[in-house]
């Protein structure tokens, strides 16, 4: 049985109405499964949570906020949000919009209405990557969380060094509500060790995005301590670290179930405590370039024509971090020139916070961008993706978060620069 | 007939076919494609999930390891129960994980939906378990198997 603070027990009790109760219950059954003793107090300044998107088959969301609100229910603390699934500026067409706008995601301004009742923090609080500066919502070092978005806990846990357990959906707008999380796995410093040992062995720098994938695989929901990448990415904390760091965990999170990982020489707390994070009976994952393609060559194309001309690119899932979205209008703009063409040879969207979007408004950057044809976008690439009328259409991403959930067909990031700028393209 | 024991996390006792994931379940990848098309039987959509991909999951008894993937899992699992199309049960082999335990608790809180739940049956069970074959689940945890 959980030890409750009086409040904490009041509110069980009913003391402030059957809705706060059966919340309370919910989050007091759910740190009994995992045999946590007592409540954290959340110490985070926002929550942050998962279900951004107003789609209409999710209509039970929509109907326990409306019991929540009519119950007088308010986060303790403001929240930021995933992505929104809708932008006017991403290529469609007609059919689509019609299903989009009419259909699909008919719900979004009710359900944003709901979320602004309860505590969003503001209108433009829209991105997985709430932890960029330019988005406002970053912990420090220690804070507890009530988060969920499986890339946001992991980059918050392993690259910042909060603690924050992979919470569900409505399970994190819980513990806002209330301020207090069950203490248990990735709150405790017992839950942040280490049961497997990877070492890289790679002849470069594997892709963040297939080394992410390789281990959330293999490990799922373990705590990895990786081996072998100071070597490549040094022992400082620079923004293309914190980039590959955020591919990285997003993909061990989507491919496998990773909350935490630690970096040997890297992360803070492999920093701070070194080897002493690793269990003694931790196992062992050796990942050399063998392994690295026996990965790539795992992964199914489920394009009903494995041949199709792309027709549509998307970069950016998890959002891309400003150094990310600058490097990638450079790339793109000067392989489109190099090779003689006036835009890309495929419809490119480079997905990015709005904090983001709106700190390069005005820059050469942007320019470039609209001069061969890029798109650029708040938007949930995975949203977009998600829906039978784009299943058939043949997409390509570096994503291996949008690889795993949609039928978008996976390359490697020089592998997509080269498609989209046409390179040995005659 | 083979008998298994675990961990009831949601009580309650039903009569379901197995439907098998030797692999982590990947709960948002599965039911997407369903929830979008309306399909009332819950049809997996989950492309690297081979064991279930495009095999219908309302109303079996889910065998699974432990749930993996996005964080919205809980949310999709209460949705779907709201919605009459979860498995009548979830019988995982190992401690079930924060986003799988969500999504029971959900249901069995907010939502009138029955799903009993077992959790830590063994790899044993899951080695055992076929799909197709017919389970009984009991109460204090006993799951029955019977081909």
């Amino acid at each position: 049985m959980m030890r409750l603070t009086t409040e904490q027990q009041e509110i069980l009790d009913g003391k402030k109405g059957e809705t706060y109760a059966k919340i309370m219950e919910t989050l007091v059954r759910y740190g009994e499964l995992f045999g946590a003793e007592e409540m954290a107090e959340v110490t985070g300044q926002y929550g942050h949570l998962v279900t951004s998107f107003g789609l209409q088959v999710i209509d039970p969301v929509y109907k326990l906020m409306d019991e929540l609100i009519s119950a007088g229910v308010v986060s303790k603390q403001k929240f930021t949000m995933d992505p929104r699934p809708l932008d006017k500026n991403v290529p469609s067409g007609p059919i689509k919009d019609l299903v989009f706008y009419k259909f699909m995601y008919s719900e979004q301004k009710r359900y944003e209405k709901q979320l602004s009742k309860l505590g969003l923090k503001s209108s433009d609080a829209f991105s997985c990557a709430c932890y960029f500066e330019e988005q406002g919502n970053r912990p420090k070092k220690g804070d507890i969380l009530s988060w969920a978005e499986s890339s946001a806990v992991v980059y918050a846990n392993s690259v910042l060094g909060a603690r924050c357990n992979r919470n569900s959906g409505i399970i994190e707008l819980f513990g806002s509500i209330l301020g207090c999380v069950p203490k248990f796995g990735l709150l405790t410093d017992e839950g942040r060790k280490a049961t497997w040992r990877i070492e890289v062995k790679t002849s470069k720098l594997p892709s963040a995005q297939v080394l992410g994938s390789a281990i959330g695989m293999k490990v799922m929901e373990d705590v990895p301590y990786v081996f072998g990448l100071d070597e490549f990415l040094g022992d400082k904390l620079t923004p293309e670290v914190c980039t590959y760091l955020k591919n990285f965990g997003a993909a061990t999170a989507s491919n496998g179930a990773v909350g935490l990982y630690h970096i040997d020489k890297l992360t803070p707390e492999a920093t701070e405590l070194g080897t002493k994070l690793i269990t003694d009976d931790a196992r062992t994952y050796i990942i050399d370039d063998a392994e690295i393609k026996r990965v790539i060559d795992s992964y199914p194309i489920i394009w009903k024509n494995p041949d199709a001309k792309p027709k549509m690119c998307f970069i950016g899932c998890p959002h891309l971090s400003k150094t990310e979205l600058l490097g990638w209008i450079h790339d793109i703009y000067e392989g489109v020139k190099e090779n003689g063409l006036r835009t890309t040879t495929v419809p490119t969207v480079l997905t990015s916070a709005p904090g983001v979007i709106e700190s390069i408004k005005g820059c050469k950057e942007e320019s470039m961008a609209e001069e061969i044809g890029l798109t650029i976008s708040y938007i949930c690439p995975l949203m977009y993706c998600d829906n039978p009328l784009v299943h058939s259409m043949p997409i390509i991403t570096n994503s291996n978060k949008l690889r795993t959930y949609t039928s978008c067909r996976f390359y490697e990031d020089d592998q997509i620069l080269d498609i989209i700028t046409g390179k040995g393209r005659k | 007939m083979k008998e298994f024991k675990g961990r009831v996390l949601i009580p309650g006792e039903c009569s379901a076919q197995a439907l098998v994931s030797h692999g982590g379940f990947n709960t948002l990848a599965s039911y997407q494609t369903s929830f979008l098309t309306g399909d009332k039987k819950a049809t997996c959509s989950d492309q690297n999930n081979p064991d279930i991909y495009k095999k219908p999951m309302a109303g079996v008894a889910l065998c699974l390891p432990q749930t993996i993937g996005s964080t919205t899992g809980g949310m999709i699992l209460f949705t779907a129960a709201d919605s009459g199309r979860q498995p009548a049960c979830m019988l995982f082999s190992k401690p079930i994980d924060s986003i799988g335990a969500a999504g029971v608790l959900l249901a069995d809180i907010w939502t009138d939906a029955k799903m009993p739940t077992i959790d830590s049956l063994g790899d044993e069970f899951l080695d055992y378990v076929k799909t197709g074959m017919n389970i009984t689940v009991k109460e204090g945890g006993v799951v029955q198997i019977t081909e």
